[in-house]
């Protein structure tokens, strides 16, 4: 008798294994972003837009069920990797996306790829992998750090604006941000400053920008950085002087904190609630009922990061361990995305447009950011030529 | 801003020999019920007033409720339990008030700048942070060594047994002096929000400088308190303002910008570290 128990358990158990690789029809996302402290209101915005894409799609990826794990990284690379470690060992995820600190983003982007998950970066986009670094098995749905101010560097070189103090935080996309801008402004930089990443009060600074009098101030201060700033600088009076120009600082994040502390600042950005598509209006409309708050980039770019999977998943149906496929599918941007049609270049980052922003205040009494005018079209980044990749 | 924190917590932590990592939490209660009632009242001096008063009775709850078995207890105790007031805070502020910060508005009398010399601007907020903190610091003073509870204060800081003996009941001062620390950091938070911004978890980024200022200061000690908070403030600005410019003469400009920026924000710890080898109580330590 025992035997034949003993029996049916082993061929139990063997049925349970030859059963188990079939359990794979659920799509596994891993989606890392700072849910606590000072920039956990940015990944409150990514984690509601996911929620909201997971909505649209009935919460399935691409005909499969799916299973959202997220990973809180409290802006640290160390703890962004361990999430990155147990995602991939412990959940055996799929996908792996969201970052929004270019520092994490540089740590964990490496441990992700070399294990041949698929990345989906879903807003820092540091230059390493851009060009040398970069990866097949790396996407991402934001841009480059450079190309953002870029735009801003194009827009101010064309005002014919000389003089110029620029200002950022001394962390990897800080350097990107300025070098980026330095790209396409020709005039003479007065000062380069680099704070520290957190900083909270920037009284020493506002007073040397004051002393050295220059004719703009261009600033790279995301988050509760830019509320600090932003306000600090109207407070000193600066801002009737010496008008502020920025980018990553004043948006649907932040402006609820500044309101008129803001109004008038120039901002560039790739995407805006108003930019007028049929997906985004349908992305802002139902968010802000959903959520009640007015999405952010970072937010549209997670969404966006969803309907990419979902693209590449229905592209090899629901075949997760055909990667190849999958990759081959990313690389159309087959979804409709939040800023309209882009392509991707060869080093998988998009190509896309790039707008001028201003702060204006509506009728009713709200503040809000508004496209003024495109500066780059179809803009590539300046660094896809160091990319080996060839497609 | 640094000192009012400061003096708070080494009040809290010379006299009752208590570690409190949730100070922090109170300059965030205090920043934003001064910014709540600010926006209900419409009155700047109505919402100090009412900020203070909640935030005071904020602290005494907490003690009443969850220091009070602690006073005995390893400062690794209270170490757990006060971080576990943080967290504890952070998120009620989360569901009540939102992940997002807030929005502060600078009183319309002080939202100006004063102009100092021609195009040299001062915020006139700033100055009336600066004039409070002096004002608190003299009324401290005369409140520590001119009054009765003062008297009781220092006492119960030398010796907390003897006090109790003299029939002082040493539990209610305990109780009275963590709700008014809990109240100065309240009031270092309401002065704060219209300069920073007002989020969950902003306690945490102005703790740890306080920890250094009352390190420097002398465990406390008011006066060590005060000399720390202008010193680490001081050390602080001018090395961001000028550490850079100094390497460069130095060095080539490259590494100056890689580093200055980089130096700048551990000279405080530098500075803590000398004052800590020259004199381990710190430079104006309490008596006793």
């Amino acid at each position: 008798m025992r035997t034949i128990t003993r029996a049916v358990l082993v061929g139990l158990l063997a049925a349970v294994v030859a059963v188990s690789p079939a359990t794979a029809e659920t799509v596994k996302i891993g989606f890392i972003t700072s849910l606590s402290g000072p920039a956990g209101v940015i990944g409150k915005h990514m984690k509601d837009s996911v929620e909201l894409a997971l909505d649209h799609l009935g919460r399935k990826v691409g005909g499969l069920d799916v299973e959202m794990i997220y990973g809180d990284d409290q802006r640290k690379p160390d703890v962004g990797k361990q999430l990155a470690d147990e995602m991939l060992k412990k959940h055996r995820v799929h996908f792996v996306s969201g970052i929004i600190w270019s520092n994490v983003m540089l740590a964990v982007a490496p441990v992700v790829t070399r294990e041949k998950v698929l990345m989906i970066g879903t807003n820092a986009g540091p230059h390493e992998l851009a060009g040398e670094q970069c990866s097949e098995y790396f996407f991402t749905t934001s841009w480059q750090n450079d190309q953002t101010p870029e735009a801003m560097g194009k827009y101010m070189q064309d005002q014919g604006l000389q003089d110029v103090y620029a200002m950022a935080p001394n962390y990897a996309a800080g350097k990107d941000m300025i070098s980026g801008f330095k790209r396409y402004f020709q005039g003479r930089i007065v000062n380069e400053v680099y704070t520290k990443l957190g900083q909270q009060d920037y009284s020493a600074e506002i007073t040397q920008v004051r002393a050295a009098n220059p004719k703009a101030v261009f600033v790279f201060y995301p988050g509760d950085m830019g509320i600090q700033f932003v306000k600090q600088y109207a407070q000193a009076g600066l801002r009737e002087q010496i008008p502020l120009y920025s980018v990553y600082t004043i948006d649907e994040v932040t402006l609820p904190a500044l309101k008129e502390a803001a109004l008038g600042n120039w901002e560039t950005r790739y995407w805006s609630p108003d930019l007028n598509n049929e997906a985004n209006r349908k992305y802002v409309t139902d968010f802000r009922k959903k959520f009640g708050y007015t999405p952010s980039f970072y937010g549209a770019q997670s969404y966006d990061g969803v309907m990419l999977i979902d693209s590449a998943v229905r592209a090899v149906k629901g075949d997760l361990s055909n990667k190849a496929g999958m990759i081959a599918a990313m690389r159309k941007a087959d979804y409709k995305s939040t800023r309209g049609p882009y392509k991707y270049n060869v080093n998988h980052f998009p190509i896309e447009n790039f707008y001028l922003l201003k702060t204006v205040q509506a009728p009713d009494g709200e503040f809000a950011m508004q496209i003024q005018k495109a500066v780059f079209e179809n803009h590539k980044d300046a660094y896809y030529q160091k990319c080996p990749m060839k497609w | 801003m640094l000192f009012l924190m400061a003096a708070g917590l080494t009040l809290v932590f010379g006299i009752m020999n208590l570690v409190n990592l949730a100070h922090g939490s109170f300059y965030m209660v205090g920043a934003y019920l001064a910014t709540t009632f600010f926006s209900w009242t419409g009155s700047f001096v109505a919402a100090v007033v009412l900020s203070l008063l909640t935030t005071l009775a904020v602290g005494v709850l907490v003690e009443l409720i969850a220091l009070r078995t602690l006073y005995e207890r390893d400062h690794l105790d209270q170490v757990l339990a006060t971080f576990g007031l943080i967290l504890f805070f952070n998120e009620l502020i989360a569901i009540l008030w939102g992940r997002a910060a807030i929005y502060t508005a600078t009183p319309a009398a002080f939202a100006g700048y004063i102009e100092l010399a021609p195009r040299l601007r001062y915020p006139t907020y700033r100055a009336a942070v600066i004039l409070v903190g002096l004002a608190v610091a003299a009324l401290l003073y005369v409140v520590v060594t001119r009054t009765r509870l003062g008297m009781l204060i220092r006492a119960g800081a030398s010796n907390r047994t003897m006090v109790a003996a003299l029939g002082v009941n040493i539990r209610l001062l305990y109780t009275v002096v963590f709700g008014f620390g809990a109240a100065l950091a309240g009031l270092a938070g309401l002065m704060a929000g219209p300069i920073y911004a007002v989020q969950p978890g902003m306690g945490e980024q102005i703790l740890i400088q306080v920890f250094v200022v009352i390190v420097i200061g002398g465990i406390g000690s008011i006066r060590g308190a005060l000399v720390g908070a202008i010193l680490v403030g001081m050390v602080d600005t001018l090395g961001r303002a000028f550490l850079r410019p100094l390497l460069s003469t130095m060095v080539s400009p490259n590494a100056a910008d890689a580093a200055g920026p980089a130096l700048a924000s551990i000279l405080i710890y530098v500075l803590m570290a000398a004052v800590l080898f020259f004199r381990p109580q710190g430079l104006f330590p309490a008596r006793g």
